[in-house]
């Protein structure tokens, strides 16, 4: 008894949602017609980004965190003049199925990879100890181990280019961006010079987006 | 801002974070009573106390306010050093040759400890999780200031301690492990670190930072369990997770976990009340110590530590018995019933 009323449950949800379900596929290769580009079109053809605008990666993040970056960008607590109106042309449903669609892509390698004696050693000082004059912790303290990313808060740093990290650090410092929980990033921004965004930036950038169980 | 010393940081505002409200079975915060604290606890009006956190390594503090009579160490203590922050020397100083690499060795245990001492660690813990900034951040318990010290009479065991058994007693309690052998690597790897750490500073002495800064740190009110799970979901479990679990990725432990089985156990300093406020205030959320209110930080403490813990090593068998023997302290809740628990059982206790 139990178990059919939960199989006519799943067929209803099933049911209902494969006919409303935003085609999210299509969305990234077309756009929609609310005015949507496609997402191809910035963030790469896998959702890799684009080193060169700065366009961040997509795959492989955690889906709550990208819907809701989407929101924000819609509502304006991430203040972006590209991502305003396209966020603002999807509904909430697509933009849903977006952040499943993207999450569920493999992530690239390191995005602009980089032998270590060609980074400004105080970007991996800061990445992996802090600098606690100003009470910045090491990225990695609440970014996972090489900046992996943990859970829906604390997005992958490691294999995004160089200047969408830098250009965050940017925007948490100039209050463009304030969809921060407690104000942390904000804060950790605003201790940091540009040297230090600038090196910090790129030690991320040049590493992999995956690493072995147990990695530094 | 700069040095080691106290940081206070401008309070930033605080964005409310909405966080879904965890299933399971926890008792809903307004059904949620404070414990009555222990039996010994004091009235609310303000007195000198003399150190009463018995099983607490900073509980003898001689700070200016106390009078030198609370000081069990007799006279013995020199004068307190100036207020000037004790500044660690850089970790780039560390020397290239075989003393550096036991101090290395001594950081990396201490940053990764369940890699590089894992037969002596029995939870998800790791040194820096209460020791921020690799031990050398003032207020966090920092190395530098340990190392100078000790050894030292603890009422937690009724003896002198070394160095070495206080680094021993970290693990048996706060790691919930076993005590590395004094004469090994782990124990000679941290020492030395610690030891280089406090390069220069005077010994003998409470340098400014030294412990958790609870000197005259009082709740305003008595500590609350349902306004300290309202601070919980604010501003703690976004990393903790909203069972205290902590948050593990790729086979590391990035935050660790708060309460259960992988925290720390019954015999820890953390598990009192006022080691944890004081921590908590001055450290937590990480990157914004110093912004939580005092209250907040009382009653959050409260809250982490009203859940249940991996057993105090000591245990008799008898929690009653227990409690009279090693925690029977004002801010200790071993032993206590919290919302019509009775905590201390363990983890790992039957029906616990």
């Amino acid at each position: 008894m139990k178990a059919a009323i939960v199989v006519i449950a799943a067929s209803l949800a099933s049911g209902g949602l494969s006919a409303a379900a935003p085609d999210a596929a299509a969305i990234v290769r077309e756009g929609n017609d609310k005015g949507a580009p496609p997402c191809i079109a910035c963030h790469g053809a896998h959702g890799e980004g684009q080193v060169a605008g700065g366009f961040p990666r997509l795959a492989g993040l955690d889906a709550a965190y990208m819907e809701r970056q989407m929101d924000d960008f819609a509502s304006g607590s991430r203040d972006n003049a590209v991502m305003k109106p396209i966020a603002s042309a999807l509904s909430k449903e697509e933009r849903r199925a977006l952040a499943r669609h993207y999450s569920g892509l493999a992530p690239p390698a390191a995005s602009e990879p980089a032998a270590s004696d060609e980074l400004d050693p105080q970007g991996e000082s800061i990445a992996l100890r802090g600098r606690w004059e100003g009470q910045v912790p090491a990225c990695v303290a609440c970014h996972g181990p090489s900046g992996v990313g943990v859970g829906s808060h604390f997005p992958p740093l490691a294999a995004q280019p160089a200047g969408y990290i830098a250009a965050q650090l940017h925007a948490w410092k100039d209050g463009q961006r304030r969809n921060d929980p407690m104000g942390m990033m904000q804060h950790v921004a605003s201790e940091l010079d540009e040297a230090e965004i600038q090196a910090v930036a790129g030690w991320f950038a040049a590493q992999p987006a995956m690493i072995e169980e147990g990695g530094p | 801002m700069s040095g080691t010393g106290v940081i206070r940081l401008p309070a930033l505002a605080a964005l409310a974070l909405l966080l879904v409200a965890c299933s399971g079975g926890g008792a809903p915060a307004e059904e949620a009573r404070a414990a009555e604290l222990a039996p010994a606890a004091a009235p609310a009006v303000e007195r000198p106390r003399l150190p009463a956190m018995a099983t607490s390594d900073n509980a003898q503090a001689a700070t200016a306010q106390s009078p030198p009579s609370a000081s069990r160490d007799g006279g013995e203590m020199p004068q307190r050093a100036a207020r000037a922050a004790f500044v660690p020397p850089a970790e780039s100083a560390i020397p290239v040759d075989a003393f550096g690499a036991m101090i290395r060795k001594g950081r990396d245990i201490f940053m990764h400890t369940g890699r590089y001492a894992g037969e002596y660690v029995g939870n998800s813990l790791a040194c820096v999780n209460c020791h921020l900034d690799a031990g050398r951040r003032a207020d966090s318990g920092p190395l530098w200031a340990a190392w100078v010290r000790y050894p030292r009479y603890r009422a937690k065991n009724d003896e002198v301690n070394s160095f070495a058994e206080r680094l021993q007693g970290c693990f048996q309690y706060s790691m919930n492990g076993k005590a590395p052998p004094p004469d090994g690597e782990v124990i000679e790897a941290l020492s030395t670190y610690s030891y280089w750490l406090a390069t220069d500073a005077p010994t003998g002495v409470d340098l400014p930072g030294f412990g958790y800064p609870k000197q005259g740190f009082e709740p305003p009110e008595k500590p609350d369990y349902g306004r300290g799970e309202k601070v919980y979901r604010e501003s703690c479990a976004i990393c903790h997770g909203a069972e205290g679990e902590g948050q593990a990725v790729a086979g590391v432990q990035v935050f660790p976990p708060l309460w259960g089985a992988q925290s720390f156990n019954w015999g820890a300093g953390m598990h009192e009340l006022d080691n944890a406020a004081a921590f908590i205030k001055a450290n937590m959320p990480l990157s914004l110590g110093g912004t939580l209110g005092d209250q907040q930080a009382w009653d959050v403490a409260m809250f982490m530590n009203s859940h249940e813990r991996p057993q105090d090593p000591r245990f008799t068998g008898d929690v009653a018995e227990t409690r009279r023997r090693f925690h029977d302290t004002r801010w200790s809740l071993y032993g206590v019933e919290v919302n019509g628990r009775l905590l201390g059982r363990g983890t790992e206790a039957p029906g616990g």
